[in-house]
């Protein structure tokens, strides 16, 4: 045991100032990290923990002194002796206008509660541009059992096309196609999935913050008006098809599944999934005559005791 | 139509064009003699135009053969195929004219309306005509590019209509007005020398420079650049010599020298007409670039309606290497340096320089975000030099006369000449070489402006219009920024009393929402807001608010998107919204930036 471990340099520390307090984080950071570290609530939608930023939708804008125009916050590294404000009046402008100039475009009302809170604290006003104007509008894609694509809700995030390439699976199956108003998230030749790349791992579906992938089983819910939270549970437990362990989480309604997620901070699974693990959930779909109740928390066994 | 699926084989034809433009197969052919992998994936956009220019279309079955040679995803290619202009993935007739219906044609006596174009022209099934945003031809106007397809493909500029345009295929178009008021350092030898002959080029005082530059060596070159204050020409009027340092003083050796050619400011074209007059000067500064920062490979990134431009500088660059003035021992020295040119597919944005290495590289021209800068990581993410034609053209001007004397003309802050690009409601349009600190309204004088009235457009659509009792402002960088203007790309458009300029605003900000990459929320979609509101303004079913909603557009645009296209997207509209120049519209009391 007495070969040395090379643990690199020591990280430096960078002193900043947020909102005239002085903070000070490791070099490298983000602003976003330092504004998380103290606490302070910045609005994101195309960030997530386990993506390397895009920023591209430009909600989690800050000032910065000295700068001619808004920095983002999730992308921008800190530097010494930066002076930010994450709440001055032009910054919250800026971001009534993006979530106001989202919501004029896309149907956000399946989007993550974050979003629907921030459209109401930032006063985004959607009608205000009118009856006539141009909105996003795309048939729902609907073409088999396990996942729909409803682009009226894309802020194209690039989240997804990102999950599905180089930060998860490194199927490339989707990317943005088009540009401007008209960009959208596409297969080749908008060819259905299964003509594409696509392997059906769901982790688009993962990542997308506002509902336009969605399981098709909980669109169908939500379709039919039957979608219901209160009838509604969380299991966590461990995919049992390999040995990786991936944890899973089971959303049921009425003992039946209709959606299966993995917590972004697991160790294993960065919150991204299999085919297996996505979708391979119908043998415990709900009470069958002969099988097991599986739904019923108190007859399932604790994946983490002892046998 | 039957099904066709990307995993379908290719028609012969197209099979043809591939083989040509990125090799073989990757499984039928030694590792060794193609490299595989991410290396190759910078053809994708050089041989997508090989597929447009010889099928006319890249079909699903051409797309997937092409991406199984490089190794590139099918959705991401078709991603970059759908971003530009000049490619489709429908099949369509093989000739299709690009019609110009931007702000400098469209006030000219003899522009019809495409649609109109279109419709005379219904006939021949055979042609498409499509609108077209700015063409660089303005001092041609009305401007017309036909795209062709086929075994003979060929692709030409003509003038006048749809019909003349096809009627007189290949017919040299008019030579371009230049005129240089004071010393003519950059549009010299434009018109006098053959722009093909490298012979000629060097009886004309052509490679002295680049003599000069290896005799006197790198640090000497930097010290010259930086001391003779040249600021770049593109529009953001960066200083170049602290552009070439960061990257000569990179730890990193691999580097690039990057000139951005893809001049599409709406109203601009004085590059085209430097590179389609003098284009071995583009190459020797390029050269002299590289031997100053040490980068041994240069791009020359030339929009796609620019094809004489293409050709004659490819040409330069062929004629160059063939004398050994670029390669891997330039005239003698041991300096390692080659060019290639690359064809820019209609896309506005792709002149903006991060934008421009995606699209070199094979990805969609979406700008990154800054920093880290190109001196740091450009193209390849590696250190770049990227600069403009004319900042380029700059170059061996400064190597040939001396910094002192360059700073001799202009002004202390705007060292030089600049060229302008004027067109419009002009008696001479052209492109006009004056010292920085000529007064706007001489250089109006210059190309027989009308007199007093009507509007000035400075800068193109990303710049802002000029009162027309504030054409006394000095043309400098430091006059027009505290004047609130900018100098922009140097485009010059200039509007008569009968021009109803809503109408050019209008189509400024159909410009901007055509043009958005669509990448970031503020621009892509505020661009089409701020579109939908002129055009209510204009006829007459504004909304209560919206005065205060173009000032919310321009802020939110101005200060929280990517890039410079979005931060500019609202300064023509707020300028001519101050200035009171939309009928109907209210005179705003904004500070025309937006903020």
């Amino acid at each position: 045991m007495s070969t040395p471990v090379p643990v690199g340099l020591p990280r430096r520390k960078v002193d900043v100032q947020v909102n005239g307090v002085e903070r000070s984080a490791p070099e490298g950071a983000t602003i976003l990290d330092v504004c998380q570290a103290a606490g302070l609530e910045v609005p994101t939608i195309c960030w997530a923990p386990t993506i390397t930023p895009v920023n591209a939708c430009r909600v989690c804008v800050v000032e910065l002194e000295g700068a001619r125009t808004l920095v983002p916050a999730c992308s921008r590294r800190v530097t010494e002796g930066m002076v930010i404000s994450t709440d001055s009046e032009r910054v919250r402008a800026s971001r009534r206008m993006v979530l106001e100039l989202l919501a004029s475009s896309v149907d956000l009302s399946r989007a993550e509660a974050d979003i629907l809170r921030w459209l109401e604290e930032y006063g985004a006003d959607p009608q205000r541009h009118g009856a006539d104007r141009a909105r996003v509008s795309e048939p729902v894609r609907r073409h088999d059992e396990l996942y729909v694509r409803d682009y009226d809700r894309c802020v194209l995030c690039y989240k997804c096309v990102d999950a599905c390439g180089t930060e998860a699976q490194h199927t490339f199956a989707i990317a943005v196609a088009g540009r401007g108003f008209e960009a959208r998230i596409s297969t080749e030749f908008d060819v259905e999935l299964p003509e594409s790349a696509c392997v059906y791992c769901g982790n688009c579906i993962g990542v997308c913050p506002t509902g336009a992938l969605i399981f098709t089983r909980e669109f169908d819910l939500r379709r039919s008006g039957q979608f219901d939270p209160g009838a509604q549970a969380v299991t966590t437990t461990v995919c049992p098809y390999c040995g990786v362990g991936c944890n899973l989480e089971l959303h049921t309604q009425d003992d039946q599944i209709f959606r299966v997620t993995s917590p972004a901070d697991h160790e294993v699974t960065s919150g991204h999934l299999c085919i297996k693990g996505r979708f391979g959930f119908e043998y415990a779909g709900g009470a069958r005559p002969g099988r097991p109740d599986t739904s019923n928390p108190e007859t399932i066994r604790d994946a983490d005791a002892p046998a | 139509m039957e099904s066709r699926s990307s995993l379908d084989a290719p028609t012969p034809a197209e099979v043809r064009v591939l083989d040509a433009a990125v090799g073989l197969r990757h499984d039928t052919v030694d590792a060794r003699v193609i490299r595989r992998g991410p290396d190759r994936r910078h053809l994708l956009l050089p041989a997508l135009h090989a597929l447009q220019d010889g099928v006319g279309w890249i079909s699903p079955e051409a797309l997937g053969e092409l991406c199984a040679r490089l190794e590139v995803p099918r959705a991401e290619a078709f991603g970059v195929a759908t971003f530009y202009a000049l490619l489709r993935t429908e099949a369509g007739p093989a000739t299709v004219v690009h019609a110009c219906d931007d702000i400098a044609c469209r006030v000219h006596p003899d522009y019809r309306d495409p649609a109109a174009a279109h419709a005379a022209h219904a006939a021949g099934e055979s042609v498409g005509v499509h609108p077209s945003p700015c063409l660089g031809q303005c001092d041609r106007a009305p401007a017309l590019f036909v795209q062709r397809s086929g075994a003979e493909a060929a692709r030409w500029r003509a003038v006048g209509s749809v019909a003349d345009a096809l009627a007189t295929a290949g017919t040299e178009p008019a030579s371009p007005r230049v005129l240089a008021a004071g010393p003519a350092w950059l549009t010299g030898r434009i018109g006098v020398v053959d722009p093909a002959s490298l012979e000629d080029y060097r009886a004309h005082g052509g490679y002295g420079a680049l003599r000069t530059a290896l005799a006197v060596g790198p640090d000497a070159v930097l010290r010259e650049i930086a001391d003779s204050g040249l600021r770049g020409r593109g529009g953001a009027a960066f200083p170049t010599g602290v552009k070439w340092r960061a990257v000569a003083a990179s730890a990193r050796r691999e580097r690039y020298v990057v000139c951005n050619a893809d001049e599409s400011e709406p109203g601009t074209f004085k590059d085209r007409v430097l590179m389609e007059g003098d284009p071995y000067a583009l190459v020797e500064s390029m050269t002299i670039a590289a031997a100053a920062v040490g980068a041994t490979r240069g791009y020359v990134y030339i929009r796609g309606e620019y094809p004489e431009a293409e050709e004659r500088v490819a040409h330069a660059i062929d004629r160059a290497r063939h004398r050994g003035l670029l390669g891997s021992d330039v005239a003698g020295s041991g300096l390692d340096f080659d060019i290639e040119v690359r064809r820019g597919a209609g896309a506005y944005i792709c002149g903006e320089e991060t934008a421009l290495f995606n699209s070199l590289e094979g990805y969609r021209g979406e700008p990154r975000s800054k920093p880290p800068f190109p001196t740091e990581a450009g193209l390849f993410g590696r250190p770049t030099v990227v600069n403009n034609v004319e900042t380029l053209h700059n170059v061996t001007v400064i190597l040939n006369a001396g910094a002192e004397a360059f700073r001799r003309v202009g002004t202390a802050e705007s060292p030089g000449t600049k060229l302008f690009s004027i067109a419009g409601s002009v008696a001479n349009p052209g492109v006009y070489e004056v010292p920085f600190g000529t007064r706007l309204d001489e250089l109006l004088a210059l190309a027989g402006a009308p007199g007093a009235g009507g509007a000035v457009l400075l800068g193109g659509a990303a710049g802002m219009f000029v009162s027309p009792d504030a054409t006394d402002l000095p043309l400098t960088f430091e006059d027009s920024r505290m004047a609130g203007l900018t100098l922009g790309s140097g485009s010059v458009t200039v509007f008569d009393r009968s021009v109803d300029i809503g109408d050019i605003v209008e189509r400024i900000t159909s410009f901007f929402r055509d043009e958005s990459c669509g990448q970031c929320v503020p621009c892509r979609v505020g661009t089409v807001r701020q579109h939908e509101t002129i055009v209510r303004l204009r006829n007459g079913s504004a909304l209560p608010d919206d005065g205060e909603l173009l000032e919310d557009l321009a802020g939110v645009m101005g200060d929280a998107s990517i890039c410079g296209l979005g931060h500019t997207a609202a300064s023509a509209v707020t300028s001519a919204l101050r200035l009171g120049l939309i009928a109907g519209a209210p005179a705003s009391s904004g500070n025309g930036t937006g903020r």
